[in-house]
């Protein structure tokens, strides 16, 4: 690791802090997990090992699966910290509220594919939010950190990172987030089968009722 | 009744605004003046003989408890129900039949006296009161309770919600844990104090699921590792209360740091039952540090369930044009925190 030249800190995130660096003249990411003061010393440890580990492993998985990903370079198990490439273009947070609804609809029905080849493959991302999807010059959408994702094909969990991708919109996004959601639904539908979708779907209304996210029940 | 010369000086155009708190096991009933000024915060807890909060019981409890906590209130705030603005009480979310009693009571008492009546959501007051006593002005809040666990923060005239459990809440995972370990409560003891106890004597962390899932977090499977473990018999009470204290802590933490990250806030407020935990706060407090943030504690008196946060978001709501016809005033179990227009802070 050696190598690396000039880092730059360009984003201190809570689970790592993101560097634009110089790695054999080639301009890279390099992802560090710092320790947690907050946690013990041992599971944080636990923790951060796991995750750097397993996310460049389902980063590879999703590219195989046609989603793009930064590509790995180098994993430092001992320090927790990757080198990737870098991608230079602009988050899907910072597009949304800036591009006509036509547009906004065509990129969240993009947004939908490219979720629904992760699952048809078997991979949750774990965090699906707009700052995680970065779109590149040539209108590649690109998806990023997948430290909470993990390798399954349950419904459960299925409808678990969708309704968070719903819940980002809400909090981010909330003047348009339902229309948002429904296209990246309607993309989603192009790549799952029929019954699938259904499954998801009514997954992630009873994930709904579950928690505290019904306005009212007309009973009441 | 008070005597005259006990009653407290009513100052020319002081109002006063009555809450009322029933949400769940509390029944509470606070005195707020508009200036924010708290002149009573009585509670009164149900303890169930054994097991959880059974919402028929505690709302028989607070029926029995009602008019004697509102004389308390009166009492200790020197005032008389005449001297009344405005009455409050808690709308939701919470257990039906214990909103349904403070509900009925806030009713009686804004019609006998004919003055409005003001329909309050819950978790907004938490974070209202947190403001008041700390002086917290846009903070990142972490509420933590037996019946929540949610991270917010404002942003275009509401709280919105960055994180949440997807289960149980995590105040609840600790009490259930502490049930089945067969623990036991002094009065006026929650069970989070008693885990607590234990798990500072507690030593070796043994693995339990951390699940962390976007900003959302699950309890519901770490608790159930942690019963398990317990019957299981191989390792001491005291570690395992440590293992989930640490497990739970660190994923709200976690969830908090991200939400503190993403909206740079320069404030975190701990709330919530579970706010008095020292753990807690010593976590929170450290992630503040590290985002060059202020940690702000609420007081554990208006940190749990209590009527004066009812009191103090009464007086913001009604001061902001909002009153609650008696007619629409059913309460609402699911009411979210999101829902809620924000209209007294810009």
């Amino acid at each position: 690791m050696g190598e690396v030249k000039q880092p730059m800190l360009i984003k201190k995130g809570a689970e790592a802090s993101l560097y634009l660096a110089d790695w054999h003249g080639k301009k890279v990411i390099m992802k560090k997990r710092l320790p947690k003061k907050y946690r013990l010393s041992e599971l944080d440890e636990q923790i951060r090992t796991y995750r750097t580990i397993h996310e460049p492993q389902l980063m590879h998985e999703a590219k195989k699966a046609g989603v793009p990903t930064p590509t790995i370079f180098l994993v430092d198990v001992k320090y927790a910290t990757s080198i990737m490439e870098f991608i230079k273009g602009k988050q899907i947070k910072q597009l949304l509220g800036n591009v006509s609804k036509n547009e906004r609809q065509h990129l969240c029905i993009k947004i939908g594919k490219l979720i629904g080849e992760l699952h048809k493959h078997g991979i949750i991302h774990g965090d699906l939010t707009t700052s995680n999807m970065i779109q590149n010059s040539e209108g590649k959408i690109f998806f990023v950190d997948f430290g909470l994702g993990e390798k399954t094909e349950e419904l459960e969990i299925r409808g678990v990172d969708l309704h968070l991708m719903k819940r980002a919109l809400q909090s981010i996004h909330f003047r348009f987030a339902e229309e948002c959601f429904r296209a990246v639904m309607e993309g989603y539908s192009k790549v799952l089968d029929a019954e699938t979708v259904k499954n998801v779907l009514d997954k992630i209304r009873e994930i709904e009722r579950r928690g505290r996210y019904i306005a009212e029940r007309k009973s009441e | 009744m008070l005597k005259d010369n006990k009653m407290k000086q009513k100052k020319a155009n002081e109002c006063y605004c009555l809450g009322i708190e029933s949400t769940a096991d509390d029944f509470s009933v606070g005195i707020s003046t508009f200036e924010g000024e708290i002149l009573a915060n009585i509670i009164s807890a149900y303890m169930p003989p054994e097991g959880g909060i059974h919402p028929r019981e505690a709302a028989r409890h607070h029926a029995e408890v009602a008019s004697k906590v509102l004389e308390e209130a009166f009492e200790k705030a020197g005032i008389r129900p005449q001297d009344l603005s405005i009455v409050a009480f808690a709308q939701g979310p919470g257990l039906g039949p214990c909103l349904r009693t403070g509900a009925t009571v806030a009713r009686a008492l804004a019609s006998f006296l004919n003055v409005p009546l003001v329909g309050v959501n819950h978790c907004v007051a938490h974070i209202e009161i947190g403001k008041l006593k700390t002086g917290a002005e846009d903070p990142v809040t972490l509420y933590v309770s037996g019946g929540n666990t949610i991270v917010s923060a404002f942003d275009s005239g509401r709280y919105r919600v960055f994180g949440e459990t997807l289960d149980i809440a995590l105040g609840n995972c600790l009490d259930v844990f502490a049930r089945e370990a067969g623990l036991h409560q002094q009065v006026g003891e929650p069970f989070g104090a008693v885990v607590e106890k234990l798990a500072a004597k507690g030593k070796r962390l043994i693995s339990l699921p951390y699940t962390v899932k976007g900003m959302d977090m699950s309890f519901s499977g770490l608790l159930t590792a942690a019963v398990n473990m317990l019957k299981k018999g191989e390792n001491k009470l005291e570690d395992i209360c440590y293992s989930l204290q640490e497990t739970a802590f660190s994923m709200v933490t976690e969830v908090t740091e991200r939400a503190l990250a993403h909206t740079e806030k320069r404030e975190v407020l701990l709330t919530g039952g579970v706010a008095a935990n020292k753990r807690l706060q010593s976590m929170i407090g450290a992630i503040a540090e590290e985002h060059d943030a202020e940690f702000c504690v609420v007081p554990s008196e208006f940190a749990i369930d209590n009527g004066a946060m009812i009191a103090w978001a009464g007086v913001l709501v009604y001061t902001h044009g909002v009153v609650t016809p008696v007619e629409k005033s059913f309460v609402r179990l699911r009411w979210r925190l999101e829902e809620v227009e924000v209209l007294w802070v810009k």
